[in-house]
């Protein structure tokens, strides 16, 4: 017995090491696009050399993040659904909503490309052809941004996936990466936001085929959880992070983030919001 | 003050709608050795693990001279197939002294005379599960030596041994009575009881057919039940 | 494959170069697993040898559930604690979520009902063998519960390992309730999954092939240690 809780104490100890040596913390929620493309193991440590608070992330889709942050288990929501944050401003949950940076989304598919949409301008009409001829597309159907993103684009198309579901329209349920593998390992049409893809490493015979549409804007925003709502919320620290991101210097820090030599992220603060 | 004698008071165990053990009184003083005789199912081993006081009786009464509490820590058994913890020879000595809070000088003094009584010295940091099955129920006899219990009982203690591991069992038998110990012991082995008995309780179909001083049993029974199973008649 | 192939190569390397990343990932899914797996035991031996020993009404009911909830899928217990431990839950106060130690405790819940369960199987047999003697001796059902628990010890080790085998094995759980944030609650399965979904799929095999090997090793020496033991004790 006294040996269990002597192992026990040690492994407690070490396990919360890293834990106690950060007093001070803020917890970030975020999605897992932003956060599997590197910008944040790329930024975020500037933000904590100027500053001394370490930014703990949770990568999760955007539907959750923002659960996440309405239970009060984060200072500070990152995601890029713009009426789910307005939503969650609305509803008490978080102070001031603010733009930070933006990406766009994608259509990726087959390079043989069977529907025929490479080069279309418009992303509804390039999901309409996908429908038509019932050719297998991946949809994330987990509620984050890029599948919100992905709903709307569905419902301007006119087309109607859910008839095609367990058919060609294959609802995984799961975050960017999982889902992309998915298409690759199927040969199937997706939609993904550009930083995800630029990172991702199992493409396989996949290819981009439509970009450019406006439709395809990906805007992120931040809030910090509001902590009238839960007193715990570290609001000094999440204010100094928000007024840093949306600053000089975090905007730059986006800017200058590359992954495979490409900029993934442009920053888009508006600086009359006075950050 | 001793928790002799020990009286059963019209005991019966059951089984389903069959009577293993059917109606016995018996008065069990302290001093000789008491040899319970029977064939295989006359009740012998029930009878003993009743007294023991692993078993509850299906009727009737078992009571000890003194108070009813704390009644293990002054009686002990041997079983017919030792329980060897799985421990040193020492450690399964040492066991029931530490259950019995005898403080660890006084363990330590009792545990070496038992193994030095029983020949178990040389054997004592061995794993208790490597021992021979002779060396295994002395361990057993040991163990209980250990205890300074004021009744043993033992039950078959020498039906799975050979001859020499037979005999010192016998002999250890008899040293713990010479210690002072009542012995109560089952057998089926004729010649066992006529060696060890001091007075011998004839079991028949569970009930006490016969109960004598070994003397007169063995060269006058008075019932034909105890007189055919002396002649080696099968009786059912 | 080549994938196969090229994640030998990784593990290799990644082994090779004592990668500062890696080791602490490694020794933090270690020191996780052992406090969990330690709190199970501490909790599930007793438990499991006193279900061997004790009577009482319902205890085939208890014998059942303990065997069902060896099937307890991760992400549901993961997402209870997470529940529990969400600010908005009733141990929210306790600042827990997104800890090494809300890790702990979720696989402690699911591995204590694996560490009861095959410690009863095992003490269950033990103690039909030792109930007479040990009752001859005058002892208690607590003593029995810790005569039985020692005697079964080395293979009592079994359990243990099974318990550590799932604890270090679960992504599900300690997802949900770790938050997989780098440098504090990043382990290796959180790892693997993570590098998964980047579509690193060779490096995520490399660090699949580590983990079995770390598995590996734990288990050999569990075994020897047993196996002296067993020689020693008999």
């Amino acid at each position: 017995m006294v040996r269990w809780l002597t192992v026990l104490a040690w492994a407690l100890v070490w396990a919360e090491a890293p834990a106690q040596a950060q007093d001070r913390f803020i917890t970030l929620a975020s999605t897992t696009s932003t956060d599997n493309s590197g910008l944040f193991a790329d930024i975020l440590p500037r933000f904590q050399a100027q500053s001394g608070i370490a930014v703990r992330v949770v990568a999760v889709g955007t539907g959750q993040a923002i659960r996440l942050a309405e239970r009060g288990d984060a200072d500070v929501l990152l995601v890029h659904h713009k009426p789910s944050e307005e939503k969650f401003v609305a509803g008490g949950f978080g102070l001031e909503r603010f733009d930070v940076m933006y990406n766009d989304f994608v259509v990726a598919g087959p390079a043989g490309d069977p529907a025929g949409i490479k080069g279309m301008v418009r992303a509804t009409d390039a999901f309409a052809g996908i429908a038509r001829g019932r050719h297998l597309f991946v949809s994330r159907g987990d509620n984050s941004g890029t599948h919100k993103a992905e709903q709307s684009i569905w419902r301007a198309s006119g087309a109607d996936p859910a008839a095609g579901r367990g058919k060609w329209f294959r609802e995984v349920g799961a975050g960017m990466g999982a889902a992309l593998n998915t298409a690759s390992g199927m040969n199937a049409y997706i939609l993904t936001d550009r930083g995800t893809w630029t990172g991702f490493s199992n493409k396989g015979s996949l290819a981009v085929l439509v970009e450019g549409d406006p439709a395809l804007f990906n805007q992120y925003g931040v809030i910090v959880v509001n902590p009238a709502r839960h007193p715990h919320v570290k609001a000094d620290e999440a204010n100094l992070f928000v007024a840093w991101l949306t600053g000089a210097a975090g905007q730059a820090a986006i800017a200058a983030f590359r992954k495979r030599g490409r900029q993934l992220f442009t920053p888009n603060a508006n600086p009359s919001t006075g950050n | 003050m001793s928790i002799l004698p020990l009286s059963l008071d019209k005991v019966s165990f059951r089984a389903g709608d069959r009577a293993l053990l059917d109606g016995i009184s018996l008065t069990i003083e302290s001093g000789p050795k008491t040899v319970i005789l029977g064939a295989n199912g006359a009740g012998k081993s029930l009878l003993l693990r009743i007294c023991h006081g692993l078993l509850g009786p299906s009727g009737g009464k078992v009571r000890w001279a003194e108070g009813t509490t704390r009644q293990y820590e002054r009686q002990a058994m041997v079983f017919q197939k030792p329980v060897m913890l799985r421990r040193s020879v020492a450690a399964n000595v040492a066991y029931g002294l530490k259950l019995r809070k005898v403080e660890a000088g006084e363990r330590a003094r009792r545990v070496a005379d038992a193994l030095r009584r029983t020949g178990l010295t040389d054997f004592a940091d061995q794993p208790a599960r490597l021992l021979s099955g002779g060396e295994q129920q002395r361990l057993a006899l040991a163990r209980t030596w250990a205890l300074e219990p004021e009744i043993l009982f033992l039950d078959e203690p020498t039906a799975n041994l050979d001859p020499g591991a037979t005999r010192a069992v016998e002999e250890i038998v008899s040293g713990i009575h010479d210690s002072g110990a009542k012995i109560v012991m089952t057998t089926h082995d004729i010649g066992q009881a006529r060696r060890l008995a001091d007075e011998v309780i004839f079991l028949h179909r569970g009930r006490v057919a016969e109960r004598a001083g070994a003397d007169k049993f063995f060269s006058q029974p008075s019932t034909e039940e105890a007189a055919a199973y002396l002649r080696g008649d099968l009786l059912w | 494959m080549s994938d196969m192939g090229q994640a030998f190569v990784l593990a290799l390397q990644l082994i090779a170069a004592l990668d500062a990343e890696l080791l602490e990932i490694i020794a933090r899914s270690f020191a996780v697993s052992l406090a969990a797996v330690a709190i199970a035991a501490a909790i599930g031996l007793p438990a499991g040898a006193a279900l061997a020993v004790y009577r009482f009404p319902g205890r085939r009911a208890v014998i059942v559930l303990v065997n069902a909830l060896m099937g307890l899928p991760p992400v549901f217990v993961g997402l209870l604690i997470y529940l529990f431990l969400s600010r908005a839950g009733p141990l929210g106060f306790l600042g827990l979520l997104f800890t090494p130690t809300a890790m702990i405790i979720a696989q402690a819940v699911l591995v204590t009902p694996i560490i009861v369960a095959i410690c009863h199987r095992l003490t269950r047999d033990l103690y039909e063998e030792y109930r007479d003697q040990l009752c001859s001796f005058g002892a208690r059902p607590h003593q029995a519960v810790r005569t039985i628990l020692w005697d079964a010890r080395v293979s009592l080790v079994t359990a243990v390992m099974a318990g550590f085998g799932r604890a270090t094995a679960e992504v599900g759980a300690v997802l949900i309730v770790g938050g997989n944030i780098a440098g504090l609650t990043r382990v290796m399965t959180t790892t693997i999954a993570l590098e998964t979904s980047k579509g690193n799929l060779a490096l995520a095999l490399a660090l699949g092939l580590i983990l079995v090997l770390t598995a590996i090793g734990v288990n050999a020496v569990a075994m020897s240690l047993g196996g002296v033991s067993a020689y020693r004790r008999g």
